[in-house]
């Protein structure tokens, strides 16, 4: 069998997610080739090449590529389709976006956001939030998955695959990209960070989040995440929203800072291996999930934890 | 124009579901339910499209048991002209409701479908996207405004990084995130008013579609627990034990 991943890039670079779905990709036991498809996208294509375990990269060079509009994107795959046995995808925005397009054009029932392969037909996905894990076995000759990128760890380098050049069939114009504001920072990415830090509804402004979180943050390494709460309220951007709607993290540390422990937010932290609560409520939900708690208000025991770290060497 | 709007009927999202021992599924006996969160955001959108003069009707469908009735209520409540109740016992995988959906819209017209970008039972997050690749038709996923100008919608996407707007050409799908409305609750005399509203039954061979899963679910289990910690009385404490467990 021949599984073909979807990876995540920018064009220069290959996203950390890509590395982990190939884990998932390799688990169902075939060759993996990865499709790197995008404008300009040698890096990344490069890049691919060298992930260990990959036997082709498949670099599709196009401008209607450029945005991962799902319908160019969708209709590339669906051509590069009856080649494969699989076609894997981690469950990023852009994999949730065009992965589930892909299986309905193939007529097959996708599997979402895998945490385990159990066999190439056979795969562990969480549903209501993570409340309950579901093994489902998938019927299709073909399967097409996204993979929980979190649930894998990253595939190394060493490898040293051929590039080769697929063609790209003339897109269509259903949709069209006008514009993006994608915020750019120092920081390590939400889903691959080995520390978060989140805030919730208790930082009660846009100000207090960035003044008390921030230089804590910067001590550890961090990414900073946030509550939908906090989100909704304006104190932090929609991509810091972890959670069962938002994004799922398992970093080393996990810092719930004034977050209460909805299942909603749990679902997106709660495979962190070491996780700390900052709450002045003694019975927040978020406790039954911590490692270790500390009650108190945040305002006052934020600024004496920044204080204790030692600086960032 | 037309919007049709896919509501579910899932166990509300206050409630934390339990997992039968027997490992043959979730507990839903007893158990509140609701419309899917995502959708009625999806309602509260199509009805300000409607409000704001882009669309003459809105039109619910949803695919499930009889009681799923309730759910296309309460969305006519909100302010929905009529709903149409496709009757399916058992589940139905979101490729099924997606040609489902497929057929009404053959039926129906519209020049929008507004979805939730996923349901909070399954959380498969597909269903839209599905039924846009049947169709042919593009996509806005994970919508937080939608702006319809005669012929195209301009929908801004949440994605990874921030944020992204594209352009629709119409008839299109959108999918509706968190952050694109705040629900409306329906007054009283709109819940009395939505009880004379109509409710179209269908079964999907009606349609004639197949929705036979085909994902076979082998087992349903609980997630590994994770046993609350201690608390600590001092950040020093705290920074302490972070110091021993290696991870910071
Ligand atoms: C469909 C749906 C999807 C959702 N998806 C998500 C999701 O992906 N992610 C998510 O996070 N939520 C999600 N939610 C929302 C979720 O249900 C909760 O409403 C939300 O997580 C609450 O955020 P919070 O903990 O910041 O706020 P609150 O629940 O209000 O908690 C604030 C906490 O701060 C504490 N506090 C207040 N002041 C202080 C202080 N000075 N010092 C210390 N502690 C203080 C309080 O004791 C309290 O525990 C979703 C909800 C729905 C319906």
């Amino acid at each position: 069998m021949t599984t073909l991943l979807i990876a995540e890039h920018d064009n220069a670079s290959l996203k950390e997610p890509t590395a982990r779905a190939l884990t998932a990709a390799a688990e169902l036991g075939g060759a993996v080739h990865v499709l790197v498809a995008g404008t300009n996208c040698a890096g990344a294509a490069e890049a691919a090449a060298k992930l260990a375990g990959v036997a082709k990269v498949l670099k599709a060079d196009d401008a209607s590529l450029a945005h991962e509009l799902a319908e160019p994107l969708a209709a590339l795959i669906v051509s590069l389709a009856p080649a494969y046995d699989a076609l894997v995808a981690p469950a990023t925005t852009s994999g949730k976006n065009v992965m589930p397009r892909v299986a309905a054009l193939l007529d097959v029932m996708q599997v979402s956001e895998i945490i385990k392969v159990v066999s190439p037909d056979t795969f562990e996905r969480p549903i209501y939030a993570g409340n309950a894990i579901e093994t489902v076995q998938s019927s299709d000759a073909k399967k097409v998955i996204t993979v929980r990128a979190s649930a894998f760890k990253a595939a190394g380098e060493g490898g040293s695959a051929p590039v080769e050049t697929v063609a790209v069939a003339s897109a269509g114009d259903l949709s069209s990209w006008s514009g993006a504001e994608i915020a750019k920072s120092e920081r390590p990415e939400l889903t691959a960070a080995r520390i978060v830090i989140s805030g919730g509804r208790a930082f009660a402004s846009a100000e207090n989040f960035k003044r008390y979180l921030e230089p804590i943050a910067d001590k550890l390494g961090a990414a900073i995440g946030a509550s939908r709460a906090a989100v909704d309220a304006g104190y932090a951007p929609n991509d810091f929203q972890v959670g069962q709607t938002g994004k799922v993290v398992a970093p080393d540390l996990y810092i719930a800072c004034g977050i209460s422990g909805a299942i909603q937010h749990l679902a997106g932290m709660k495979d962190a291996k070491v996780i700390v609560a900052i709450n002045k409520d003694p019975d927040a939900p978020i406790f039954q999930v911590a490692d270790f708690g500390l009650v108190g208000d945040l305002f006052q025991l934020l600024p004496e934890l920044e204080a204790a770290l030692p600086a960032r060497t | 124009m037309k919007i049709v709007v896919p509501v579910k009927r899932v166990v509300d999202f206050n409630v934390k579901v339990r997992v039968k021992p027997d490992g043959s599924g979730i507990d839903l006996q007893n158990v509140k339910m609701a419309m899917n969160p995502f959708d009625e955001i999806a309602v509260e959108e199509a009805l300000r499209q409607k409000e704001a003069g882009k669309a003459s009707e809105v039109v619910l469908v949803s695919v499930g048991p009889a009681q799923a009735a309730e759910t296309i209520r309460t969305g006519l409540a909100m302010g929905a002209d009529r709903g149409i109740l496709v009757k399916v016992d058992g589940p139905v995988e979101p490729l099924g409701v997606a040609k489902v959906l497929k057929a009404i819209v053959a039926a129906e017209q519209p020049g929008l479908v507004i979805l939730g970008k996923q349901a909070i039972d399954d959380d498969s997050n597909q269903t839209g996207q599905m039924l846009a690749a049947l169709l042919g038709w593009p996509q806005g996923t994970f919508a937080s405004k939608v702006v319809i100008d005669g012929a195209s919608a301009a929908v801004t996407r949440e994605v990874d990084g921030g944020h992204e707007t594209i352009a629709l050409k119409l008839p299109a799908i959108v999918t509706a995130d968190l952050r694109l409305n705040e629900p409306r609750y329906a007054s009283l005399p709109n819940i009395m008013k939505a009880k004379k509203k109509p409710i179209e039954e269908k079964t999907p061979a009606d349609l004639g579609v197949d929705v036979a899963p085909r994902l076979k679910v082998i087992k349903t289990g609980e997630p590994p627990a994770r046993r609350a910690g201690a608390k600590v009385a001092s950040v020093a404490e705290l920074v302490g034990k972070l110091k021993e467990a290696g991870v910071i």
